[in-house]
């Protein structure tokens, strides 16, 4: 049983199969093109052999067709200059013999085609021989038999009508009784009996069989050389170029190498060509950027050694001096009133001078490249409270209440704690200082991959073209304002470098009279990416800056 | 109370201003300049604790840390004035219980030398038990089996607060409070280096403990009894 004509759905079906199938197509050929595309743009090599085969394959065809042209003009020329003196002695000899005719004209005629036909072709062999009548005899004769009368084109008939036309020719296609025709040279000359005014028209058909095939032989070998010559040339180029690209592949490799930090990449040398000096100059190139990068390892490996070596040199003196201080600050008791001062004084300075030889040397290790994170998982919640707790007496002093708020699960992250604790402290103390006793609050979030602490505080707040600067060594908000707390200076810009070293942000929003708020975001996993914080930086219910209390005024 | 301490630093300045510093407590200080008397010092003076510069002429306080290590369990406090990472975990790896950052207040010294030399409550006889070692803490003895494993009193201290709360997990905060005396934070590495020193002694295989567990994100505890 034949299956069913296919019903509609199944027809839709096959229609869907086939546009998929066609969009596969163009998918495929499209993704061939990108391929190709990209090769091209890619490859100079493919450029210079795809466009020297182009060129020259136009450059080789217009010699050949030129070629050819030549070879078949000078050829057809020879031949006709052959045939028309052959055909000139004809006609002549034709002339003469019905001169000599005294007769009908038709048996001269007759004779004269029986003649041609007896010595197998006059004047050559393969020639035919048309006698044409005009007027009463238009009857035609042709030897061979064979060939039609058609054969002579009528413009060239039309042209021997003249009353005292010369020989003319005409190129013609020569064709036979059984279908064959062939390209031939038909000349013709009128005929004139002295014993009619019947003129007759005399026809030499010269074949061009031979020319033709000549011609063919000469147009294939030049397209055959020429389709050589270009392949060859397209090779050479592909060659050539391949010596010129190969060289300098070899030297984007070894750059591309020697900028992955293989610094004793080089190329090989060998020969006195061009590309050598690119090898050679390559190498010298490599050389001094091995050697200034040596020169600078070596300057940050000193300058890492001369950092801890002045740490421990100042120390050692210094932890002399801080105990005499202290001894004699335990004893200030007994001491004058003067002299107890001084004492005083040695201790609170010896405090300030230690925490700022600490910043300094922490900051010249960051700036050594020295800094190396020690990251484990620990709990943020933990971190806050313990940096709060350390905090608690200054805040109390301040009259300044720390809140913090927490999410309800743990906040782990890959940290360093030693840094992070450091920066919390930088944060809160900094809090509380420009807080002018209002509300610190503390709030960490967090989301998949990162956890954010935010450090908000309502004091005197930060101008917006102060923001950028706090991070700044040494930078005061208001240098007018006495150094009433032991701050170094040091500390924002060390806590920055903490949160780079985590691959971490520190940033700062602040209104003048509305506080500041400092947002650290760290990547829950250390050296991951971070593209967001799960904390905005800008507090809820911040006011526009127009709309800014006078500063000074706490903002609760 | 136990009070020869031996000082073993270069700077005679330094020495001599720690030296007045330990006698105004009531220690009883020894001083020994060059790292290669050391040792020699050691054996004479038999020191309840060794202050140690980090940095020395001759042997360094790290081979030197090493040597006292090898034959006595005795208490060494290094003076460093490199906080760095690498200095520190070297120096504790080689021994060292704990270590005060130059420069330092002559209070915090005299609490680092105490918590050290601290001793411990008179305790009847008591027995613990973590997996298949075995703890006299009145005798100060530690085996597992017949093998009698020597720790040093902080890696005993350390293991005894472990053993006492089977159940607890330990932050790195709670240990440095309870095993080294720090009321303020200080430096967990102390605890991660000498988990370390501890499992080596006491773990089969230190790389799989069975002992002292860690709680990932957290510390550590004692593993099942």
């Amino acid at each position: 049983m034949p299956p069913p004509p296919p019903t509609g759905p199944h027809r839709d079906h096959l229609r869907v199969r086939a546009s998929l199938a066609f969009t596969e197509a163009r998918f495929a050929l499209r993704r061939v093109l990108a391929r190709t595309g990209t090769r091209w743009r890619r490859s100079l090599q493919l450029r210079i052999a795809v466009s020297t085969l182009l060129l020259s394959a136009i450059a080789v065809g217009l010699l050949g067709v030129v070629l050819v042209q030549r070879i078949v003009t000078g050829l057809v020329e020879a031949k006709r200059r052959v045939a028309l003196s052959e055909a000139t002695a004809g006609f002549a000899a034709a002339a003469q013999q019905a001169a000599q005719n005294t007769g009908s004209p038709i048996i001269a005629i007759n004779a004269l085609a029986r003649e041609v036909a007896n010595r197998g072709g006059s004047p050559a062999e393969g020639v035919s021989l048309v006698i044409l009548g005009t007027g009463e005899d238009s009857t035609g004769r042709a030897v061979p038999d064979d060939v039609l009368d058609a054969s002579v084109p009528p413009g060239l008939r039309r042209a021997m009508n003249g009353p005292a036309a010369p020989p003319a020719y005409a190129y013609t296609t020569l064709r036979y009784r059984d279908g064959r025709a062939e390209p031939a040279l038909a000349i013709g000359s009128p005929l004139f009996f002295p014993s009619s005014t019947q003129v007759y028209q005399l026809y030499y058909l010269f074949p061009l069989t031979q020319e033709r095939a000549t011609i063919a032989l000469v147009r294939g070998t030049v397209a055959l050389t020429s389709g050589l010559l270009v392949l060859l040339l397209g090779g050479i180029a592909a060659l050539v170029t391949r010596q010129v690209v190969t060289p300098v592949r070899l030297a984007a490799g070894a750059a591309e190498r020697l900028s992955a930090g293989r610094l004793t990449e080089r190329m090989t040398v060998s020969g006195e060509d061009d590309l050598t000096r690119l090898a050679v100059s390559f190498n010298l190139m490599a050389g001094n950027l091995q050697r200034q990068i040596e020169q600078l390892e070596e300057l940050s490996r000193l300058q890492r050694r001369f950092v801890s070596d002045v740490s421990h040199e100042l120390r050692t003196p210094l932890t002399t001096v801080r105990m005499a201080a202290d001894v004699l600050y335990e004893a200030r008791a007994d001491f004058p009133q003067q002299i107890a001062r001084s004492a005083e004084l040695l201790q609170t300075e010896l405090n300030r001078f230690e925490a700022l030889l600490a910043d300094l040397l922490e900051i010249s290790r960051y700036d050594a490249g020295a800094a190396l994170l020690d990251p484990e998982p620990a709990d943020l919640g933990s971190l806050i409270r313990r940096a709060t707790a350390a905090v608690e007496p200054l805040a109390v002093r301040r009259g300044t209440e720390i809140s913090i708020r927490l999410p309800a699960v743990p906040c782990v992250a890959e940290v360093d704690s030693r840094r992070i604790d450091r920066v919390l402290r930088n944060l809160l103390v900094n809090a509380v200082e420009h807080g002018e006793g209002g509300p610190v609050e503390v709030t960490v979030a967090q989301d998949e991959t990162a956890v954010a602490i935010a450090v908000r505080d309502h004091g005197v707040g930060l101008r917006a073209s102060e923001i950028p600067r706090v991070f700044d060594r040494f930078w005061r908000a208001d240098p007018a304002r006495a150094r009433t707390t032991g701050g170094t200076g040091l500390g924002l810009s060390i806590a920055l470098e903490d949160s780079h070293l985590h691959g971490g942000w520190l940033q700062a929003w602040g209104r003048p009279g509305q506080g500041a708020v400092f947002r650290l975001t760290l990547p829950k996993r250390a050296g991951a990416e971070l593209t967001g914080s799960p904390l905005p930086l800008e507090p809820n219910g911040a006011r526009p800056p127009r709309l800014a209390l006078p500063a000074g005024r706490p903002d609760a | 109370m136990k009070g020869r301490v031996l000082v073993v630093d270069d700077d005679t300045a330094l020495a001599e201003m720690l030296g007045i510093v330990l006698r105004g407590e009531g220690f009883e200080p020894s001083f020994v300049f060059d790292g290669d008397a050391a040792l020699a010092a050691f054996r004479q003076v038999r020191p309840d604790l060794v202050l140690l510069d980090l940095m020395l002429p001759g042997t360094d306080g790290i081979d030197i840390a090493r040597a006292l290590r090898a034959e006595s369990g005795v208490p060494i406090v290094m003076l460093t004035a490199k906080s760095d990472t690498v200095d520190v975990v070297l120096g504790l790896e080689s021994g060292a219980d704990d270590y005060i950052v130059k420069p330092f207040k002559p209070k915090e010294l005299i609490a680092r030398i105490r918590a050290r030399l601290r001793q411990p409550a008179e305790s009847v006889s008591e027995v613990l038990n973590i997996g298949d070692v075995n703890i006299d803490v009145a005798a100060h003895a530690v085996r597992r089996g017949a093998l009698t494993l020597s720790l040093t009193p902080l890696e005993f201290d350390l293991l005894v607060a472990l053993a006492r709360k089977p159940r607890l997990v330990f932050t790195r905060e709670m240990l440095l409070e309870q095993v080294w005396g720090y009321r303020h934070p200080a430096d967990t590495r102390l605890v991660n280096v000498h988990v370390q020193r501890l499992r080596s002694k006491i773990e089969r295989d230190p790389e799989h403990p069975e002992i002292v567990l860690t709680v990932r994100g957290v510390g550590y505890k004692a593993g099942p009894p």
